[in-house]
């Protein structure tokens, strides 16, 4: 299963080492990334392979919101679906 | 995938609510028919509650996954005079305290289907059904009930117009303790349609196969902040406008229920492309036809404005998905619309105009509190005039009103929830008494005969 991650928040040291080290913990494969500042924000996406995690969806996410909270940024994870259905046939 | 898609979809989700707002899963009754009342009662909660074990935990999966809140799971069934014609009852509100009890075994929170369709005339079944509905809504949390009165075919059944008028105040009264709330899950339609997912005028039809999933979307705040940015531009680009992110909307629909139906084994029936306000900020109909230029809706230019909006919206649906049903447009309810309840309160939208709106809305009369003292005659004569309506233009209308007991003008009441407030509407006082008094049939139009 593929999914996409949203990182939105205050620009701070350590927000892509505190993501992806979070997620190579939960054994999530980082496909494709990219980063910017926007309006002052820091904004990251991330397209990330499901396949090898082993827990369920819920408790990544959890977990991810979690991180998101220490790091003081806001980190979403959803299924890669609704991205690519929405804006194309 | 670019990252300004990405961004627009969660902008659309977070900040202008858009969300899908229901499942409905639609559970034939057919065979759950018998001679023993009792019987098809036991065999009605047996298949609903095996059928719709895992509806909400489906619909919170679904959410959880994809990040796209799902409001409302719901249910809806075949009308419930079909099904209880063959008992021995002579009252049919113990179907409704079963639906009620298998609602809320399910975890739902609607079911649709205490219903009967009497556009030509009435069986026994019938009958006994409407005779129930004010015991039936009154005993019950979660059931819906609607009866069909009039279609494009069969003309209009004026004694059940005449008949609908009493029910509905009788409904008011056994529910007065709630401000008449008991109305607001009674809906009379002409037209209606087998398939739409949403409350409170859903019903599974006889048409259709044995259990289906239908979605209903919504995002009306979506559409205005597209809106937002083409200011002072012609209506050929509103429409375009609208009909690109009408298109966008409908593919989370149907992504949605494709997910829902496979997870459930169910077959996917049709997304309902309806532009659904609810009272919270940023989510109303009204608001979107003032951001096309009209200082508040009800003023002159609103049907205009409406019929545009209708029209793209289904434009941009119907491309998105496979199957696009229901009702499928913009829905105009008074109580649940921060907009309409706002202009109704500075006097610039009344019921004249709301039913002009109706003629090109997707349904019609929706959730309009008037005074209790309004008598039944006109109650009915309201409905005629829906039905009218609905008739000549080939098109679905419906009329949902709370004659709210002891309220007059000036006063407003609270029903809670999506449910939302209305102020009292004034209605015409001069009698159509002796109209309605008539009867019989008002025979199909001219244009029914297309064979």
């Amino acid at each position: 299963m593929k999914a996409i991650l949203t990182v939105i928040g205050k620009d701070r040291v350590g927000i892509i080492a505190g993501v992806s080290s979070e997620l190579a913990e939960l054994s999530v494969n980082i496909l494709d990334v990219s980063q910017t500042i926007m309006n002052g924000y820091f904004t990251m996406m991330m397209i990330l392979d499901l396949a090898d995690a082993e827990q369920s969806f819920g408790e990544i996410k959890q977990k991810l919101a979690d991180k998101g909270a220490d790091l003081g940024v806001q980190i979403k994870i959803q299924r890669e679906e609704i991205f690519t259905s929405m804006h194309s046939l | 995938m670019e990252t300004t898609q990405i961004l627009e979809t969660i902008r659309m989700i977070e900040e202008e609510k858009l969300d899908i707002r229901t499942i409905t899963m639609g559970i034939s009754l057919l065979d759950c028919i018998d001679s023993n009342g009792e019987k098809a009662r036991g065999k009605i909660y047996d298949k609903i509650t095996r059928c719709a074990e895992n509806l909400v935990k489906t619909g919170e999966a679904i959410t959880e996954e994809f990040g796209i809140p799902i409001i409302h799971k719901r249910i809806s069934v075949t009308p419930i005079a079909l099904v209880a014609g063959a008992s021995q009852d002579e009252n049919y509100s113990a179907f409704a305290q079963t639906l009620d009890k298998a609602a809320k075994a399910t975890g739902v929170n609607f079911i649709g289907g205490f219903s009967a369709l009497v556009q030509k005339g009435y069986t026994i079944g019938d009958r006994k059904l409407i005779q129930s509905i004010p015991e039936a809504l009154a005993t019950t949390d979660f059931v819906c009930s609607s009866v069909n009165v009039g279609s494009t075919r069969s003309g209009i059944n004026m004694d059940a117009v005449r008949q609908m008028g009493s029910v509905v105040k009788e409904t008011a009264a056994r529910t007065a303790d709630q401000h008449g709330l008991g109305c607001a899950k009674l809906v009379i339609f002409a037209n209606a349609v087998e398939d739409n997912p949403f409350m409170a005028g859903a019903f599974h039809g006889i048409g259709e196969q044995d259990c289906v999933l239908n979605v209903g979307v919504s995002g009306p705040g979506v559409v205005k902040r597209a809106l937002e940015k083409v200011k002072g531009a012609p209506f050929d680009v509103v429409a375009e406008t609208i009909k690109k992110i009408a298109f966008k909307i409908t593919r989370v629909g149907q992504l949605v229920a494709r997910e829902a139906s496979d997870r459930l084994g169910i077959p996917f029936g049709i997304v309902d492309l309806s532009l659904a306000p609810t009272p919270a900020v940023g989510d109303s109909v009204a608001h979107i036809l003032e951001e096309m230029g009209l200082e508040s809706v009800g003023t002159h230019g609103t049907t205009a404005a409406l019929a545009l909006l209708n029209d793209a919206v289904k434009k941009g649906g119907v491309m998105a998905c496979s199957h696009v049903g229901g009702l499928s447009g913009a829905f105009i309810p008074v109580s649940e619309d921060a907009g309409m309840i706002h202009a109704v309160e500075r006097g610039a939208l009344n019921l004249e105009k709301l039913e002009a709106m109706t003629a090109v809305c997707s349904v019609g009369l929706d959730m309009i509190a008037i005074p209790g003292d309004t008598p039944a005659e006109t109650i009915s004569a309201m409905i005629a005039d829906e039905a009218a309506i609905g008739v000549i233009n080939n098109k679905t209308t419906a009329v949902r009103v709370i004659p709210a007991p002891g309220k007059s003008i000036g006063d407003s009441v609270e029903f809670g929830g999506l449910l939302g407030y209305a102020p009292i509407m004034d209605v015409n006082r001069h009698s159509p008494a002796e109209f309605i008094a008539r009867g019989g049939r008002i025979p199909a139009p001219i244009h029914s005969f297309k064979n």
